[in-house]
């Protein structure tokens, strides 16, 4: 069997950067496996600017902020097989993987680093009543149609969900010509970004009902319509508040599951929250030497910290196909407290840890006026004052080891929003 | 005459909440920015609103069928449409670089349109 010292699933923006950090971490044999014929994952079809500012401290297009990382890559030499599916990884860390020019071969990998993104849910998992027409797309699909394959995929639409792609979609088919009647949204808030509801929607006064769903789709063939409703605080539609929409395509923006197949049946514990792995401060899985960052790992909203995470994960696999690193010290649980949905990483070894982490987490409701803490035994290690938090836009608190080793009974670690009095 | 506009700020996906004070239509004052690129947004912003413009344009004898470009500046937001409907009668010819202007002058903006990809000839 071919051995490699390290194994990336995926050449997206985790994969690649994940890739360059090992290499520049000191490890010479690499290999990439993307299913795609082309490098650079979804940033491919995200046309649109507004990467890089945090990375690259200007503004890019998706295609622009991939090809920087290609660049590195191709620069450094590092192997990557496209075209090339990785079917299975089990837990002895051998990779299973099959293309056209290769047919199917084995990879026994010394360390692995998981970075197969996310997929988008689909219509079956909504529970939408009505026909099955041809007119319903994932923002993503029709994102793919319009910007790579040069097809228009309809004329008068109505987005439901307002994540980010849905918001972006909404301005792309809007620039292209179709006339985008509004955009639906079941909760309360916005899962997009707010600068995204400012240059999509109000740009082109496309509108935003909030605590709406559609309850019903028309149309055999082709959608011909659909029928939105108000929805209660139950998230139950209320009758008498239909509303019926002439439409011939329905795009679903209705949120992002991480693709752990690979990672979940090589017995990778998954997180019940983000449906990502769950990792430790190095993004560590349970299984030695297996590492995620990414969107398999949790659903970022912003690439540039994608790439820093993926980096971090280059660095720890490094270290650990060094031999460093071990394992067996004491590992502190980090809890998601008051008004917090998660936190990547799930838990940290104040021994092994860089001087500080960065913790991400999502929050569970739009707050104002908080702070953010992270506590240990009730004694506040971080304090971080917010103006606005919203479960649309990632959160983030940094530990500092200094901090950690001064508590040797620390039990858990606690991150919490405390709400103003 | 005095008057206050509330904006949120897109440049960056902070996303601050700015409030600008304006007399005779003129700015006086931008609060609620956290950084540099706020201010500079808000006055632009309630006087001649601007944006990049990206979108696709086909590719005879390429290996895929479009491309991705972009505006190399801001183009002001009343002719977007106008700009991605002048961009429609635009074809490119394959290979394709990165950076490439496509377009010198986009629908008389001054503004040059570039790709932001490669796209090869088709083999």
């Amino acid at each position: 069997m071919e051995r490699c010292d390290l194994v990336i699933t995926g050449g997206g923006p985790a994969g690649l950067a994940a890739a360059v950090s090992a290499w520049e971490a000191g490890v010479r044999d690499i290999v990439v496996l993307e299913r795609d014929q082309e490098l650079g994952g979804i940033l491919n079809q995200c046309i649109h600017s507004g990467f890089g500012l945090h990375t690259f401290q200007e503004e890019l297009t998706g295609p622009e902020y991939a090809g920087r990382y290609v660049e590195k890559v191709r620069r450094l030499g590092i192997p990557c097989l496209l075209d090339t599916m990785v079917l299975e990884l089990s837990p002895e860390k051998v990779v299973t993987a099959m293309s056209r020019e290769r047919g199917l071969f084995q990879i026994q990998a010394g360390a692995v680093i998981l970075a197969m993104g996310c997929r988008e849910r689909a219509r079956g998992a909504l529970r939408i009543p009505g026909f099955r027409p041809a007119g319903i797309y994932s923002a993503g699909t029709a994102q793919r149609l319009v910007n790579m394959e040069g097809f228009l995929p309809g004329r008068e639409v109505v987005v439901l969900g307002s994540g980010d792609i849905g918001l972006i979609m909404a301005r792309r088919m809007t620039l292209e010509g179709a006339k985008v009647h509004v955009v639906a949204e079941l909760l309360p808030y916005s899962g997009g970004l707010k600068r995204n509801i400012v240059q999509c929607l109000d740009d082109f006064g496309i509108p935003l009902k909030l605590s709406h769903t559609v309850i019903d789709i028309q149309g055999r063939e082709r959608v011909e319509g659909v029928t939105l409703a108000e929805v209660d605080a139950n998230l139950r539609p209320i009758p008498g508040t239909e509303e019926h929409y002439r439409c011939d395509t329905l795009l679903l923006s209705c949120g992002l599951i991480p693709e752990n197949e690979l990672s979940r049946a090589a017995g990778v514990a998954l997180h019940p929250t983000t449906a990502g792995p769950l990792v430790d401060e190095s993004l560590e899985t349970n299984l030695p030497g297996v590492f995620a960052c990414g969107n398999v790992l949790h659903v970022h909203d912003l690439v540039d910290f994608v790439s820093e995470e993926a980096a971090a994960a280059g660095r720890s696999a490094a270290r650990f196909l060094s031999g460093g690193g071990a394992r067996g010290h004491r590992t502190i649980p980090l809890r998601a407290g008051k008004g917090v949905r998660y936190t990547v990483p799930a838990a940290v070894d104040p021994v092994r840890m860089d001087e500080e982490i960065v913790v991400r987490f999502r929050v569970a409701g739009v707050y104002q006026d908080v702070s953010v803490v992270a506590s240990c035994g009730g004694e506040p290690l971080v304090r971080k004052k917010r103006m606005i938090v919203s479960p649309g836009e990632m959160e983030e608190v940094r530990l500092k080891r200094a901090d950690l080793l001064a508590q040797p009974d620390a039990e858990e670690i606690t991150v919490a929003l405390e709400m103003k009095a | 005459m005095r008057e206050s506009r509330e904006l949120i700020c897109i440049g960056c996906p902070m996303g601050c909440q700015l409030r600008v004070q304006l007399e005779d239509g003129a700015v006086t004052s931008v609060e609620g920015n956290t950084c540099k690129r706020g201010d500079t947004y808000a006055r632009r912003e309630v006087v001649n609103p601007t944006r990049i413009l990206t979108t696709t344009l086909p590719v005879r004898g390429g290996c895929r069928p479009t491309v991705a470009v972009k505006t190399a500046g801001e183009v002001p937001k009343t002719l977007l449409l106008d700009c991605v409907r002048a961009v429609r009668s635009l074809t490119v010819i394959a290979p394709v670089r990165a950076g490439e202007v496509v377009c010198e002058d986009l629908c008389g903006t001054g503004i040059a349109l570039i790709a932001v990809r490669d796209v090869e000839e088709k083999k």
